[in-house]
């Protein structure tokens, strides 16, 4: 038997997709929004690797690779764009980023 | 046993992604980050993931998070450029909607009845993940060697500075 219930992996997953969920929402510091995501993303992961758990599937953490490999590639991306926005704005308030044509 | 490291994994988990969200240091933002990802990667090995659980502390703890302090280093935001504090109204407008979306998840979640077996041996070992991904999983681990290098050219593309008399700057 899974010695700790399985309700309380599913209740931490919420909890911390939650506070990722309120980081973006109250958050004006860009750097801070994508941190949010990436617990969001954190909190998906413990799902999948309890999952994969409870089914003895390895699928559930092929998933988790999967998702790391994209949590890489958004950060990359998410930062790239950040340093171009800071660069040409001079902050990062996502506030002031209400234009399409900077 | 288990459920005292759970409950020490988890509550060092919530409180560090707390933190993450409310302080107002960005620096001090990924080093939470960072303790709420090595208090995940614990739950993952208590789990049954050991590959998993390494992964997450190498690549995310490691590699990702080190990406997100170099970035904060590198704008060095002066204490007045992080940000103003949110507004009363959003900050009460964030919490409600938390609240209300975390009251569904438990509802939903405490209705769960799965059982579970004693996992077999070797799961979640190096060679059982290695086995799935050369196996069953190649396309898409292939492709995901597509995403990291369309990730990595976007980033160059995106952040390249061009000399003042380039032609192709419009």
């Amino acid at each position: 038997m899974l010695p700790v219930p399985l309700e309380h992996y599913l209740v931490l997953a919420g909890i911390l997709f939650v506070i990722g969920v309120i980081g973006v929402l109250i958050n004006r510091n860009a750097i801070v929004t994508l941190m949010s995501v990436e617990l969001m993303l954190n909190a998906a992961n413990l799902l999948l690797i309890v999952f994969a758990r409870v089914h003895n599937d390895i699928g559930g953490q092929l998933m988790v690779f999967f998702v790391l490999t994209v949590a890489a590639a958004e950060a990359a991306v998410g930062l790239a764009i950040l340093v171009a926005v800071y660069r040409r704005k001079g902050s990062i308030d996502i506030d002031g980023l209400n234009l399409l044509k900077g | 046993m288990s459920l005292i490291i759970f409950w020490t994994a988890a509550v060092v988990a919530v409180v560090a992604a707390l933190r993450v969200i409310t302080l107002k240091n960005p620096i001090a933002s990924v080093l939470h980050l960072i303790v709420a990802l090595v208090a995940l990667a614990i739950l993952f090995l208590q789990l049954a993931a050991e590959f998993i659980a390494m992964l997450q502390v190498i690549i995310y703890a490691g590699a990702i998070m080190v990406l997100f302090l170099f970035v904060v280093m590198m704008l060095n935001l002066r204490r007045d450029e992080f940000g103003p504090d949110p507004l009363p109204g959003v900050l009460l407008l964030g919490a409600v909607a938390g609240a209300a979306l975390l009251a569904e998840l438990i509802i939903v979640f405490a209705g769960s009845t799965a059982r579970v077996d004693v996992a077999p041996p070797g799961f979640g070992g190096v060679q059982s993940v290695g086995r799935a991904i050369f196996g069953d999983y190649l396309f898409a681990f292939e492709l995901t060697s597509l995403l990291l290098l369309a990730a990595a050219l976007a980033a160059v593309v995106v952040t390249r500075t061009r000399a003042p008399n380039d032609p192709e700057e419009a």
